[in-house]
């Protein structure tokens, strides 16, 4: 049973169904209802640090690679046009070659470019630029359309508009089902794919699990002819004087799209769920966006909407079984990296699932990381420096 | 040095807006009219552009009496520099900056530049837009909404043809028809869904209410008697026709809301004016974060939305026709200025327009559950060919697919599955239509951008000027 019709419910229904379990998808609303349907579809490690979420972006790029070679490219938009990261400043591009060099080693391919070589990749990029570096494997899909074209995949029994309003558990503590308000449905494992009310979901099973919200904007301008090639956008180099800290700073991505319209985004705040607009946040996307590709200026933005991602204290999200529910799973908090987590998400919850061990180590995801008193990030609220 | 006057930006210079800006100038209020107009009046006192060949404006006397004081009320305050229009500006976002507001708007008719004004408050005047839903050929040339009609024949601009179809559901489609003709078209039919009886009865009420509207009924009705046949519980299931209109398939509606089997008949015409009443402009409150009941503005009596310093007047807080719109304006205008100025707002002060706002929103609610809507199943009419959203080229198949295989559930992820509503009208015209194709309800679209904006005046919004 899978709780969550975004595309990390869906990607889990559809490697859980490969593994030959009978998979039911339940969410409240339709498929793609929630973040799935209001953010972008990068699927990056360009921005990513070596660790367990490089990892665990890696695996899903290639996963989605073998979906797109399956014959679903198509269906939700797939596009490996690689990610183009620029430096305006020398400190800058000092600090992305040092990124790169980790991520290297961690088996990205990263291609420095000189600041002479960037108007070959991108013809109207901004001039004055320090250089950049090439991440060939940054790739796209259209996340509403992916979530959807898997769910259709995985031959999965569909439930929308029902909403968990219990988790059921027998005698031993085990899960049995979930309760919805439309008629109880039984399985023994239950997978927490509820992104963002990721939280509320781990609550009806009596447990914490502390995803919260946070808010991004995306504008996306009339339709163009392509301009722009890459997924673009720029490090900075910012010397955080008070913590003593000097971190990489990222503005918005800038990338076109194959139906015309350029997407910027996006804006990272935390401000609960408030839906009102916030034209400081939208005004920094746009001046990320023209200081990079001064030929937008003149071009219209034509909606920017927003969605709240569901990030937790460490900016890692919760994969795998909770080893305080018996046939509990978890699969969300995967902030502002989930279109692209979700294929790797959903194959390490099937292996977990059907009994083997995951490809990967997911000690550093553990569900009930912090509850331990000692995790350094039980407290902290924003540690991460990307503000994408 | 003199006190400070508290500003109240009024966005809307229509009925609402207008009423509004007196009722609140007259009160120790400086007041900003800011529209998107090059003058004042809104959708009902259009003016008719000047020049050569221009027609004489069809208002009807009483009419042309209300606006008349509208206008002079308004020169007065403008002389007396207590009201400042702001024409051609195009407001794309209300900013809510520590109590106060920033409204942004772009300069027409290019809308490239940006200006923004800082006020107190803001009343948002916006009215309202047309709905449309659409049917086999309803995307040739010379079909119109009725709304575009009306404006055209207002406007004295030539219109698109010579015989005339008006047809659809709502209160609007006879001053559209009675328009058309005074321009000189040639009106061969009405096509009504409502009922003969709620038609005939709905002509009685209009004349029967003190609303000075049926005025406009009676003239309509007696206009129309002359040559137009009137065809009650009908519909057009398809327009015809190879490079523009030539002629339209109109049907009766069952009791089932089907086509009655049988009662097809061609009507030769080359201009179709449809019209399914209007729905209200709330992306500038949806903007400022105000709460929506169902596809309007919430607001309570004095005019107020839930979000402080926001008030909210006319059509963008539900359909009623002119007078309405000017009642809920002068209420507003009244409780904005007693609250910016820090007196009582005293609602004995507005009991006149109270009681005609109630009577009004009483006989509008009336009216729309007899009268104004589409019959039940009318998207069964839209073949699976039929290109229901414009911009985007989506055809009726695409969304029926999305719902029925891909598992789009709202118009929110038909929207994302199919990119119906993704194109310039940010669907704004075909989001009725596509939520009836769909089977779902039409939701409140959240256009945070009212319009179109620049990418260099979004990174660089100009700074507010103080009210000249
Ligand atoms: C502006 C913005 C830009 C973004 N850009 C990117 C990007 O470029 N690349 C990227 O990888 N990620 C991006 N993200 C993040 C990404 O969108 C999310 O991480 C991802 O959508 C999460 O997917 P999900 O399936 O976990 O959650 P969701 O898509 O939110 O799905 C959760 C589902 O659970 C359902 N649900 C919740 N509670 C219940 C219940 N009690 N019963 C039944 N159903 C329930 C909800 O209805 C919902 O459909 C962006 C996010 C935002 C906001
Ligand atoms: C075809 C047709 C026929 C009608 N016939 C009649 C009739 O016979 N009798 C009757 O009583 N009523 C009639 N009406 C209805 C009448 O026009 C409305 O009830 C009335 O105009 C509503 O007044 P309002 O002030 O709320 O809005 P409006 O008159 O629509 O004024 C809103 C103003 O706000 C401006 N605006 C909107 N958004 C922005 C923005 N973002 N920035 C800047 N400016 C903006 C618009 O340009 C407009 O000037 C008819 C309407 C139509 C469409």
């Amino acid at each position: 049973m899978v709780v969550g019709a975004g595309t990390v419910g869906a990607a889990c229904a559809l490697y859980a169904a490969r593994a030959g379990l009978e998979v039911i998808l339940v969410d409240r609303g339709p498929v793609a209802g929630g973040t799935t349907g209001a953010g972008e579809g990068n699927l990056l490690v360009s921005d990513k640090e070596p660790g367990p979420e490089l990892r665990l972006a890696l695996l899903s790029l290639r996963l989605w690679q073998e979906l797109a070679r399956d014959g679903l490219a198509r269906a939700f938009e797939y596009e490996a046009k690689g990610g183009l990261v620029v430096a305006s400043t020398p400190d800058a591009l000092a600090s992305l070659t040092d990124l790169a060099a980790g991520q290297r080693a961690a088996g990205v391919d990263a291609v420095p470019v000189d600041a002479h070589e960037l108007r070959d990749l991108e013809p109207h990029l901004a001039a004055g630029l320090a250089g950049g570096m090439l991440y060939p494997q940054d790739a796209q899909v259209m996340p509403a359309l992916a979530a959807a074209h898997l769910v259709r995949a995985s031959g999965a029994r569909l439930e929308t508009g029902r909403t968990v309003t219990r988790i059921l558990r027998g005698p031993d503590g085990a899960v049995r089902g979930v309760r919805t308000d439309r008629g109880d449905l039984r399985a023994p494992a239950v997978v927490n794919a509820a992104g963002t009310w990721g939280g509320d979901v781990a609550a009806l099973a009596g447990v914490a699990l502390p995803v919260l919200p946070r808010r991004g904007f995306v504008l996306v301008t009339e339709p163009l002819p392509p301009r722009v090639r890459h997924k673009v956008y720029a490090a900075d180099y910012v010397a955080d004087v008070a913590s003593d800290s000097a971190a990489l700073q990222t503005s918005p991505v800038v990338e076109g799209t194959a139906a015309g319209p350029v997407l910027v985004g996006a804006s990272r705040e935390r401000v609960g769920f408030d839906r009102s607009f916030s034209l400081p946040a939208v005004r920094a996307l746009a001046a990320g966006a023209t200081r990079l590709f001064p030929f937008l200026e003149h071009v219209r933005a034509m909606r920017a909407y927003a969605g709240f991602r569901p990030y937790m204290p460490d900016h890692l999200p919760a994969v795998g079984p909770d080893p305080r529910v018996p046939g509990l799973f978890h699969a969300c908090g995967h902030e502002g990296a989930g279109i692209g987590l979700a294929t790797g998400t959903g194959l390490l919850i099937a292996q977990c699932l059907a009994g083997g061990s995951p490809e990967l180590d997911l000690s550093p995801l553990r569900p009930d990381r912090f509850d331990d008193p000692g995790h350094p990030d039980r407290h902290t609220e924003e540690a991460a420096p990307w503000i994408r | 040095m003199t006190e400070r006057r508290p500003v109240l930006a009024v966005i809307g210079a229509g009925p609402a807006g207008l009423a509004a800006a007196l009722a609140a100038a007259s009160r120790g209020v400086r007041v900003v009219l800011v529209d998107s107009a090059p003058s004042v009046g809104g959708q009902f006192y259009r003016q008719p552009v000047p020049g050569p060949g221009a027609r004489r404006s069809q208002m009807l006397a009483h009419q042309r009496r209300t606006w008349d004081r509208l206008r002079a009320g308004l020169d007065v305050h403008l002389t007396a520099g207590r009201v400042t229009h702001l024409s051609d500006r195009h407001v794309w976002c209300v900013e809510r900056e520590s109590g106060r507001f920033v409204v942004h708007a772009l300069l027409g008719p290019a809308q490239e530049e940006s200006a923004a004004v800082r006020a107190d408050a803001v009343l948002l005047a916006t009215g309202g837009y047309e709905k449309v839903l659409p049917f086999p050929g309803w995307t040739l040339p010379g079909v119109v909404t009725a709304g575009g009609a009306q404006a055209l024949s207002k406007g004295g601009l030539s219109l698109p043809g010579r015989v005339a179809v008006v047809a659809g559901s709502g209160p609007l489609l006879l001053p559209v028809a009675t328009g058309l003709a005074a321009a000189g078209t040639r009106v061969v039919a009405l096509i009504e869904t409502a009922a003969p009886a709620a038609f005939a009865r709905q002509a009685r009420t209009w004349a029967t209410t003190p609303v000075k509207l049926a005025e406009g009924a009676v003239h309509a009705a007696r206009l129309l008697r002359r040559r137009t046949s009137v065809m009650s519980r009908h519909m057009v299931v398809e327009a015809h026709g190879e490079d523009r209109v030539e002629s339209v398939t109109v049907t009766a509606v069952g009791a089932d809301g089907r086509p009655a089997p049988g009662s097809e008949r061609r009507i030769v015409c080359d201009l179709l004016a449809v019209g399914h009443g209007l729905l209200p402009h709330t992306d500038l409150a949806e903007g400022l974060g105000c709460r929506l009941d169902g596809a309007s503005v919430r607001v309570d009596d004095e005019q107020r939305t839930d979000v402080p310093g926001v008030w909210a007047a006319g059509e963008a807080t539900g359909i009623g026709g002119a007078d309405l719109s000017l009642a809920e304006g002068h209420i507003a205008g009244r409780s904005a200025a007693a609250r910016l100025t820090g007196t009582a707002p005293d609602p004995r002060g507005w009991a006149r327009a109270a009681r005609t706002r109630t009577r009004l929103r009483t006989f509008f609610a009336a009216l729309e559950s007899a009268y104004g809507e589409p019959p039940a199943r009318w998207p069964e009419q839209v073949t699976d060919d039929t290109v229901v959203c414009r911009c985007e080229e989506v055809t009726a198949g695409a969304v029926r697919e999305a719902v029925a295989e891909l598992g789009a559930g709202d118009l929110r992820t038909v929207k994302l599955l199919t990119r119906a509503g993704m194109g310039w009208c940010q669907g704004r015209v075909c989001e009725p239509g596509v939520a009836g194709v769909a089977g779902c309800a039409l939701a409140p679209a959240r256009r945070l951008l009212a319009r179109p904006v620049p990418l260099g005046v979004l990174a660089a919004p100009a700074d507010p000027t103080p009210p000249q």
